[in-house]
């Protein structure tokens, strides 16, 4: 068999369309900055005097629709690509664009059913649904949308195990193909150093990811809310006391402190076990509190919601921070039986000291929020009735807070994200045969002149996550001012 | 004000004396110690070897004590040998024998003290390094601050307009980028031989040979190394620091954006426009001191960050400054050279902290005259 082609026999008809597409919308961009030099203006609506209304087009105006047109012709030539892919019945006809997009298959209905139901119930379903209402939001919602269901379905849409190596094709280029009997005709990104197939361990760090990003962002906003409320609410020696630590903890570049806290020395001190002995406290006493102060004066609901939340939320606990198999573990008395689950220490460290970088700046946000809700007129009338200091944080400030939370929530992931990278490029923590993206771009950047695809990959999924997740903090922020 | 510059100082001294003890500890713990004496020793030490080894060479005693005498408060320690009668001390070494050996030595006196590594002295060897790095973190500000303000002013002085989208687009995009990810993709778009733009213009016949765009085969070179030996030039040096740049660039400008917009809806410029001055008068002359209170404060709290972005930059692009030097340090578990580092990166995000603090003060009127 042959090296795939990128656009297969669809690329006869659409590889020009979309270079076309590009030409056309940069030749238009030029006449359009060279008309905003020349003072040429878009036209603007008239209104006549009996009312009606005329819109006078200038060639600034026929210049920015010409770059309209051509980013939807790119965009349907790519959507081309990805149907052909899916049409044809041959490998070599469909390309590598429409490999890939075949591969990802389920990804694509479960995007579709996605947006169409979100769609059609928009209007009930609150600020979520507000977020189809902003083009930006929508994109950004896409993206991440994309790489959660990409790593639901990885084993579906990965031909190829992480660590699946084919010695025949080191560093052999996109679309080669691989010896009869492997389980898909070819490696669609190519190989890296050792074999291995690049899309599959793309694909499949994104597993990675997905996994830490998002729970060490919620961990990171347990600390921050549940010390920051207080802080910004009592203010005074409390305040004084938790912002000096919190700045100490910014001060330290973070490039430092991961290589301070992600080494196998520390890992064997123990260090990840007390920190999240630490850490993992706080989503229970913030649950504990957050139930007491709303239901003490019923204390039936109260009890069996603090007990649900005492029962698994322990059980968790002990769960992770103790580990009896590991004989270094520096915490090893829960018995066995109960201990659910037992996190490697390499992966505790790496997770423990992205919620310890997050937590601070957290802190520092809600502090400020509540030292600016706190003085609202609803706050006082919480005060006025009676109500306990805690309630009134938790049930008066916290849910009047949301809107500037939720946005640096979908922000912080996206840097939590970049910080799993760049624990990844320099090695530090996960093992060096993870397939994270980070530990991946460490892997082919060694050869990256001469073999460019092996580190290509994982960089630029990085990139779409990334920005998709900026793009949804934009958009939720446009349509939660709105509100 | 001078109350506040005390209290400033009071914190910043307090913080300055924290954070190195938190380093230190760090850095000095018993696995640590541990990996240093069987490096310098034997591979195949008991752990009593290890103990004696360790009081031998003055990491026994307690660790308030070191750090003490690491700090230079405390008198160094010196040992006799009961056999040969030879002293050992903190502050003896080759040049300085035990009778002329000062009592303290530490960070105070300016001694940093040897690589335990490459037994060179650390104050001399971070020094250069640091030169190395400042000549990229200059040429990184050069590029980013005034282009950031640039374009946060321009998307900043109509918000909403077409071009504070497109401005605030690429602002957006610039901070997606970490600096892993665009220093990949800049060396294997611009930089790499057998792809992307350059080899495209090899094949083209503008580059390599008689290519009117030079003989090199690349159009950037992958690799700053020669930067320090053959000095700066464009080719050499130009996608490290884009690199480094890109990524504060979009936080900066979105700053500036956001500080400008607020400041085109104040009262003071609602009365400039009535009364008939000219927008790029009142964008000049009246908004833009006023916008730029905000971003000088983020652009001064950028440094932290940018220390990240120099130690992935230097690493991917063979740079030995002060981030390579870090990395170094720290996979080959060399102490001194590690807590000499953490001291300088300590100490450059509390000064740049402190001047952004007080910066805010002397910038914003309304805080220094009240």
């Amino acid at each position: 068999m042959d090296l795939l082609t990128w656009t297969g026999s669809f690329g006869t008809i659409l590889n020009p369309l979309a270079m076309a597409a590009v030409a056309v919308f940069f030749l238009a961009f030029l006449a359009n900055f060279a008309f905003a030099i020349a003072g040429i203006r878009p036209g603007e609506v008239e209104v006549n005097a009996d009312g009606t209304m005329v819109l006078h087009k200038t060639p600034s105006d026929f210049a920015l629709s010409a770059m309209r047109y051509a980013v939807l012709l790119f965009l349907a030539c790519c959507i081309g690509y990805v149907i052909g892919g899916i049409v044809m019945s041959d490998i070599e006809q469909k390309g590598i664009l429409g490999a890939v997009g075949q591969r990802f298959v389920p990804v694509w209905i479960a995007l579709i059913v996605t947006f169409v139901v979100s769609i059609m119930f928009k209007s009930r379903l609150g600020l979520y649904g507000k977020l189809f209402d902003s083009p930006i939001g929508m994109v950004g919602f896409g993206l991440v949308m994309f790489w959660v269901f990409t790593a639901l379905f990885s084993s579906l849409v990965a031909p190829f195990d992480a660590l699946d190596q084919i010695s025949a094709l080191r560093n052999d280029v996109p679309g080669t193909p691989t010896p009869d009997g492997e389980a898909y005709s070819h490696y669609l990104f190519g190989g890296d150093r050792l074999g291995r197939d690049v899309f599959s361990r793309m694909v499949l760090g994104s597993t990675y990811v997905l996994q830490i990003a998002p729970l060490a962002t919620l961990f990171a906003f347990m600390v921050g809310i549940t010390l920051g409320l207080p802080a910004g609410y009592f203010g005074g020696k409390l305040d004084t006391g938790l912002t000096f630590v919190a700045n100490l903890v910014l001060a330290f570049p973070v490039i430092l402190l991961f290589y301070l806290l992600v080494t196998p020395e520390i890992v064997t001190a123990g260090v990840p076990q007390y920190m999240s002995m630490v850490l993992f406290l706080f989503p229970i006493i913030f649950l504990t509190v957050l139930f007491n102060s709303r239901f003490h004066t019923q204390p039936q609901i109260r009890n069996v919601l603090v007990a649900i939340t005492w029962v698994i939320g322990f059980t968790a606990y002990f769960s992770l921070i103790s580990n009896a198999d590991d004989p270094d573990g520096a915490i090893r008395f829960w018995p066995e039986a109960v201990d659910l689950f037992d996190i490697e220490g390499n992966l505790l460290i790496v997770f423990v000291s992205v919620v310890f970088v997050n937590s601070p700046t957290v802190f520092r946000i809600v502090r400020g929020i509540t030292m600016d809700v706190k003085t609202r007129d609803y706050v006082s009338a919480a005060t006025t009735r009676g109500e306990g200091p805690w309630y009134i944080m938790l049930w008066e400030i916290l849910p009047n807070a949301r809107g500037p939370l939720i946005v640096d929530f979908c922000l912080r992931i996206g840097y939590t994200t970049i910080l799993l990278g760049t624990l990844g490029f320099f090695g530090l923590g996960l093992s060096p045969e993870s397939p994270d993206w980070g530990s991946t771009i460490n892997e082919g950047r060694r050869l990256l002149t001469i073999y460019p695809h092996p580190a290509l990959p994982p960089a630029l999924a990085l990139m779409s996550l990334v920005l998709g997740l900026n793009l949804l903090a934009d958009g939720l922020r446009d349509e939660s001012l709105r509100d | 004000m001078g109350t506040f510059i005390l209290r400033r100082f009071g914190v910043m001294a307090l913080t300055a004396l924290c954070l190195p003890f938190v380093v230190f500890f760090l850095t000095n713990l018993y696995p640590n110690l541990e990996k240093l004496a069987k490096s310098q020793a034997n591979p195949r030490m008991t752990d009593e070897e290890v103990a004696s080894w360790l009081d031998r060479n003055g990491y026994g005693g307690p660790l308030l004590i070191r750090y003490g005498e690491w700090l230079g408060v405390a008198p160094g320690w010196t040992l006799e040998d009961e056999e040969t009668g030879e002293i050992t001390g903190r502050c003896i070494d080759f040049d300085t024998p035990a009778d002329v050996a000062p009592a303290f030595c530490g960070l105070l006196q300016g001694d940093l003290g040897f690589s335990t590594v490459s037994d060179e002295d650390i104050s001399a060897f971070i020094g250069e390094r640091l030169g190395s790095t400042g000549v990229l973190m200059f040429w990184a500000f050069a590029l980013m601050v005034p282009s950031a303000l640039l374009v946060g002013v321009l998307a900043g002085m109509r918000e909403g307009s077409r071009l504070d989208r497109s401005l605030s687009a690429v602002s957006l995009a610039s901070t997606a980028k970490p600096e892993n990810v665009s220093g990949v993709i800049f060396i294997v778009f611009l930089a790499s031989s057998t792809a992307g733009i350059s080899s495209t213009l090899t094949e083209w016949g503008w580059l390599g040979g008689e290519g009117w765009l030079g003989d090199r085969n690349t159009l950037f070179l992958g690799s700053a190394r020669s930067a320090l030996d053959d000095g700066v030039n464009f080719w050499n040096f130009f996608l490290p620091v884009f690199t480094i740049a890109l990524y504060g660039m979009g936080y900066i400008a979105r700053m500036t954006r956001a500080s400008m917009a607020e400041v085109m809806t104040a009262q003071y410029i609602r009365t400039a426009r009535l009364k008939g001055q000219s927008f790029r008068n009142i964008v000049l002359k009246h908004a833009l001191r006023n916008a730029l209170i905000a971003p000088f404060t983020v652009i001064m709290l950028q440094f932290p960050w940018l220390l990240t972005g120099v130690v992935i930059v230097e690493t991917l692009f063979n740079y030995n400054g002060f981030g390579w030097t870090l990395v170094q340090a720290a996979s080959n578990n060399d102490i001194e050279l590690l807590l000499a580092c953490s001291i300088v990166a300590v100490f450059v995000v509390l000064v740049t902290q402190l001047i952004s603090d007080i910066g805010y003060v002397f910038l914003n009127p309304r805080i220094r005259l009240a």
